[in-house]
């Protein structure tokens, strides 16, 4: 154990003080990036694949600061994030689309909206009062799904999330059997499509063809979730996630109330992937069950590990790398690469082997991420609390 | 979280409860679904020959989750992780079988003798391969970062996980394929009670427990089987003992491995179809049942996998094959919310 520490302080530690960015460089960074993510889009073609994957970066991103309230802050490794996703999606496909065609006796319920959409049948409420819903029901089923993990701990919780993250996908795919109030629970594999665009109040309605105003709804998201994040991680309950993640007897007896710090750190996280969902189903113009799949949480996890554990720009980081590599990379570009050296085989088929393959190596490699969390640097890499971890792991 | 955790002032009939629910709850779970079909028989059919057959598909199609879920088990117990990509090593065992079937020209024409012996060096490597697989993955992933936090390794495992399932995806293609039924499996030996046994569930049981027993009696009895259980108890003193450590962790991911290679063959002649994804759900299964016979006990382990195979058994003749995962993991759900120890287990430091 001692020598795999010390191998890995001798090759990766920098010397001490030379990984801290002064206060007003980082000041000046962070405003260097705001600044270029509103100003760099206004010269990107609004309709062509650029601005199409700026679009999903930013969603994914807002999705992986979800996870990183819960596996980063918190240290609940939840594999079944995409059960949040699909529960926003749903919001968004009940709430925003003509799936109820029977609602209102067959002329549709309208609340708050413009356009074409006011006068087809289903029901059509505005997007922002849906992101509302969607915020409200994941942060429910966030606290459900922590409930029974209350007791467990590490492995247990991850297959326990897991559990209910295939559950929901189960019932998204095979919600079209079960019917009731004139309608079935879901479409199915045909997907509730078509979704409603965005219709904010005093902008142009939202079309599949212009995604500039997509990409600054997107970015506004990102905007406030990053707030959210940073006010939380300094705040009373975000110094709670962390004592919880380092050591959670301790923590519990220093009086940090367990069951709601949990359920928060669940119930938050889950909040943020309901809103991405929300904003995905709109704007893919489907809500479909194949969307919800086990390797959709493994994609938001490796976003999250790639950028780093608990580390806010490095989660943001992780999700523009993985968006670009999975929807710019690997289909657009390298997709080729197998032909040309005369295999037989698309690399989209692969991507989930190569985001697996990205995992181990990170793990191996550089554990703490591409942009590390100061504190869990200090652990993994400087040796800090590392002899206590050993001796911790070998308590009965 | 028993009755001791709550407050004193509790009456006395709700802590009762609890204590009752928190020993028998997991068991009433358990029963309630084949009693329901068993009394739904009675009352349609006037006799219980439906639940027979679910009973003894069930079995079958159980020890196939007990060979995996040993693995899961073993491996848990010593070192306390979940091993997620062992699920991917039990599907490498199937598209092993099925290309050895191949190289060695058994088709369901063969004679019974060169049958027998085909399928048993199939046997041999299917176990071999997969026995090594494993012990690579815990050399490359797990052994390096045995000192770093707990979520570290379960990481990597699920990477791994994915890396094979690609790695299948690009041996035989992305939809299920149909092999030669081999064993003719669903050829009815004999009829008892009205039940209906085949060859396919002579095989799996008539594999499965020979290979368990051996199993435990090399466990319970042999030197290598005392350190690995010195180990799981304590590693620091077994190594103060002069037990190598390491080499006991490389033995444990073996038998793990090669129960799985086993299952692997087992599975692709009982089920005569296999795909890329079949590890991920039988893998999850196997640690359903794993779980709900305590981890860390493979008798536990056997017996939640036989459980389990008759449950998923019924919800696929009866709720619809496209439920049963559902049911499956409502069922783990149940035992985590109801008592994490398992049925045979002792509490451990995770769950307890």
């Amino acid at each position: 154990m001692a020598e795999a520490a010390a191998i890995r302080t001798s090759s990766t530690a920098p010397p001490p003080g030379t990984s801290r960015v002064p206060k007003g460089a980082r000041m000046a960074l962070t405003a260097a990036a705001i600044a270029a993510a509103i100003i760099i889009p206004l010269f990107i073609d609004s309709g062509g694949n650029v601005m199409n994957n700026l679009v999903l970066a930013a969603a994914y991103v807002v999705m992986a600061l979800g996870l990183n309230i819960i596996v980063g802050f918190a240290g609940l490794l939840d594999l079944g994030y995409v059960a949040f996703f699909a529960i926003g999606a749903y919001t968004m496909g009940y709430f925003g689309s003509g799936f109820h065609a029977n609602a209102g006796g067959g002329d549709g319920i309208h609340f708050l909206v413009t356009g074409p959409a006011a006068k087809l049948p289903g029901i059509h409420v505005n997007f922002l009062i849906i992101c509302v819903l969607a915020v409200l029901a994941t942060t429910v089923a966030g606290m459900i799904i922590g409930l029974p993990t209350l007791r467990l701990r590490g492995d247990y919780i991850a297959i326990v999330t897991l559990a209910f993250g295939e559950i929901i996908g189960r019932i998204a795919i095979n919600g079209d059997e079960i019917h009731g109030f004139g309608t079935s629970l879901t479409a199915g594999r045909q997907g509730i499509t078509p979704v409603d665009k965005i219709d904010l109040p005093g902008i142009d309605r939202f079309t599949s063809l212009e995604l500039r105003p997509w990409f600054y709804v997107a970015l506004m998201l990102v905007f406030i979730v990053l707030f959210v994040n940073f006010r939380l991680r300094d705040s009373r309950l975000g110094r709670a996630w962390i004592a919880l993640r380092e050591d959670e007897v301790a923590a519990s007896s220093m009086g940090i109330p367990m069951v709601k710090t949990k359920l928060m750190a669940y119930g938050t996280g889950a909040a943020f992937g309901g809103l991405s969902g929300a904003f995905l189903a709109s704007y893919l113009n489907t809500v479909n069950a194949d969307q919800f799949q086990f390797s959709f949480s493994i994609f938001v996890l490796a976003m999250v590990i790639l950028g780093g554990l608990g580390s806010i720009w490095g989660v943001v980081v992780g999700a523009i790398v993985l968006s670009v590599i999975n929807n710019y990379l690997i289909p657009d570009v390298f997709n080729s690469l197998p032909g040309d050296i005369g295999l037989d085989f698309d690399l989209t088929e692969l991507s989930f082997g190569i985001f697996g393959f990205l995992l181990v190596i990170m793990m191996i490699l550089r554990p703490e991420g591409l942009i590390p969390e100061r504190r869990r640097k200090m652990e993994l890499v400087e040796d800090i609390g590392v002899d206590d971890a050993v001796f911790e792991s070998r308590l009965p | 979280m028993t009755a001791a955790s709550l407050p004193a002032s509790s009456p006395k009939a709700i802590r009762a409860i609890r204590a009752f629910l928190s020993r028998y709850g997991l068991i009433i779970a358990l029963v309630a679904l084949p009693l329901y079909y068993a009394i739904t028989d009675l009352t349609q059919d006037g006799n219980l020959t439906r639940i027979g057959e679910n009973l003894v598909d069930g079995l079958s199609n159980g020890s196939i989750w007990a060979l995996v879920a040993i693995g899961y088990t073993l491996v848990y117990g010593i070192i306390e992780l979940i091993n997620f990509a062992h699920g991917e090593v039990f599907m490498i065992g199937s598209f092993v079988s099925v290309s050895l079937f191949a190289t060695l020209g058994l088709t369901s024409a063969t004679g019974a003798g060169g049958l027998i012996l085909g399928l048993l060096a199939t046997l041999v490597v299917a176990m071999v391969a997969c026995g090594t697989l494993n012990v690579l993955l815990e050399k490359v992933g797990y052994r390096p970062l045995r000192a770093a936090p707990k979520l570290a390794p379960l990481i990597t495992a699920v990477g791994f996980s994915f890396i094979l399932q690609n790695v299948g995806l690009l041996w035989r293609g992305g939809s299920p394929q149909s092999i030669d039924d081999l064993i003719d499996s669903q050829h009815v030996l004999v009829t008892i009670f009205g039940v209906p046994i085949t060859n396919g569930d002579v095989l799996a049981v008539g594999v499965t427990f020979p290979l368990v027993f051996l199993m435990t009696t090399f466990i319970a009895r042999s030197r290598l089987g005392k350190a690995m259980r010195a180990t799981a108890q304590e590693p620091d003193a077994a190594r103060l003992m002069g037990i190598n450590v390491d080499t006991t962790i490389s033995l444990t991911f073996l038998i793990g491995g090669m129960l799985a290679g086993a299952g692997g063959l087992i599975y692709a002649l009982f089920q005569t179809t296999i795909w890329y994804f079949q590890g991920f759900t039988a893998g999850l299964i196997a640690f359903t049942a794993a779980v709900m016979g305590g981890i860390g006990n493979i008798r536990g382990a056997v017996l939640g996998g036989l459980i389990i195979g008759f449950i998923q058994q019924i919800s696929d003749n009866r709720i619809g094959t496209e439920w049963t995962p559902a049911v499956v993991f409502g069922y783990l759900i149940l035992i985590m919310v109801f008592r994490p120890s398992g049925l045979l287990g002792e509490e451990t430091r995770e769950a307890g």
